[in-house]
């Protein structure tokens, strides 16, 4: 009985399902923004002609990127309680992505302005701008080209960790399948129609990596 | 918070108890999907008919998935179908299965990045297909390879904590558990994870940039 493909299921609970969707897709874009927001400043700290500013961003680099998401996520889901601030799961789970994300995206960025070629900035300084307008204006939008397809490739990574809510009832695509599965005793339907929800929004995404990433190797040549 | 409670004996060595099984979950898979993903990614190279498509949209498949789906694929509908695995095995089965896909294209991506001439002047110089594979490609793929596998591994330490939504016996389960007996211990065991967490795989990254600067 359980074994079986009922289709059904994804009618019967269509608004479980695309409650779950809404709050993945809502999960992984706020995430994004504040995870390339965040890791924009840490990268621009890891190499700005300051040291303590780069001990930072190093550190939470480093730091961040060999702790698992969950245990950045239970930080704010057990431990901000503890210290008089509770959070609901959606929140602490999309904080969790957006600190674990930003130390992917940071590193990202840091390549991508460190392959721009030291002249462009030595002659941006050198016509007057400052240290912040030359990141600004000369520096960003060229670096920005070369770390699209890397932040592309993290955001299909913040799609699927974004999974992580399930965990922390964060009411996203797992959390709801679990719900459903309980009601329906279907684990093979519900978690295939999960599975065909996810991608949806990730396989159009690798498609335009792989693309950018070919686009960008015959333009190289 | 509760530091003195947390780092009690008891609770410090179920702390300990957790990442133990979280090491041998991590060791196990990454030892099976290193042999899984260099067999995928081989034949993908070496693009054996019919079954080099299949294994493309497969991996292409896997590797769109959460993590968390595999893990749920494997514990609750496998057995539907009569394939019960033990709780361990279970987590190193999707572990596996995951991590393989990843490592399958790092492998795949770094037999292609040897340039055609070294295999054309390889055999033309009359080594055949084997000793070219053995002498030529292969050294040259895998200082390509080896950072990105070890950052692989990496993940995959990382990721074995997702096996808590099976209940698997591992450190961020322990800690869940000891949450329950008391909220105080939550940030100092949650510190002391992290610092479990962060030695092993800095020391792993470490590795892996003494390899990229020795073969680079």
């Amino acid at each position: 009985m359980e074994g079986k493909f009922d289709i059904h299921i994804l009618f019967d609970h269509w608004d479980r399902f695309s409650a779950g969707f809404l709050h993945t897709i809502g999960s992984s874009a706020l995430a994004l923004v504040g995870s390339f927001i965040l890791g924009t400043i840490i990268a621009v700290m890891r190499i700005a002609p300051l040291k303590p500013l780069n001990w930072i961003g190093t550190a939470y680099v480093e730091f961040i990127r060999n702790i698992p998401l969950l245990l950045v996520v239970f930080v704010f889901f057990l431990g901000l309680p503890t210290l008089g601030v509770p959070l609901d799961g959606f929140t602490s789970g999309t904080l969790g992505l957006m600190v674990y994300t930003a130390s992917f995206i940071a590193e990202a960025i840091r390549a991508g302005i460190q392959s721009v070629p030291s002249g462009q900035s030595e002659a941006a300084r050198a016509t007057g701008l400052s240290y912040m307008q030359t990141m600004v204006h000369i520096i960003l939008p060229q670096a920005i080209k070369i770390v699209l397809p890397s932040i592309s490739n993290q955001f299909i990574n913040l799609v699927k960790n974004s999974s992580i809510l399930a965990v922390v009832s964060g009411f996203d695509l797992m959390y709801y399948a679990d719900l459903i599965n309980a009601d329906t005793f279907l684990p093979l339907t519900v978690y295939t129609i999960v599975a065909l929800f996810y991608l949806i929004l990730t396989l159009p995404l690798s498609m335009a990596v792989h693309y950018m990433e070919r686009r960008f190797r015959a333009a190289d040549r | 918070m509760d530091f003195a409670g947390a780092y009690s004996w008891p609770n410090l060595s179920f702390i300990l108890q957790g990442f133990g099984v979280t090491l041998l979950v991590a060791t196990l898979s990454i030892a099976f999907s290193f042999v899984l993903g260099t067999l995928l990614g081989a034949i993908r190279y070496a693009r054996i008919p019919i079954l080099y498509r299949v294994l493309a949209v497969i991996i292409d498949l896997i590797r769109n998935l959460p993590l968390l789906l595999i893990i749920y694929f494997i514990y609750i509908v496998l057995p539907l179908v009569g394939v019960k695995l033990p709780l361990l095995w279970a987590a190193v089965s999707a572990l596996t299965i995951f991590e393989g896909a990843m490592i399958s294209e790092i492998v795949r991506g770094g037999l292609n990045s040897v340039d055609r001439g070294q295999i054309e002047a390889a055999r033309s110089s009359g080594l055949g297909y084997m000793q070219t594979m053995r002498c030529i490609i292969l050294p040259l793929a895998l200082r390509r390879m080896v950072p990105p596998i070890v950052s692989q591994f990496i993940s995959l330490l990382k990721d074995t904590s997702l096996c808590v939504i099976i209940l698997l016996p591992e450190m961020m389960h322990n800690i869940q558990i000891l949450q329950g007996h008391s909220p105080n211990y939550v940030i100092p065991s949650l510190l002391l994870a992290a610092v479990l967490y962060f030695a092993v795989n800095y020391t792993l990254s470490i590795i892996a940039r003494r390899l990229e600067a020795k073969t680079a």
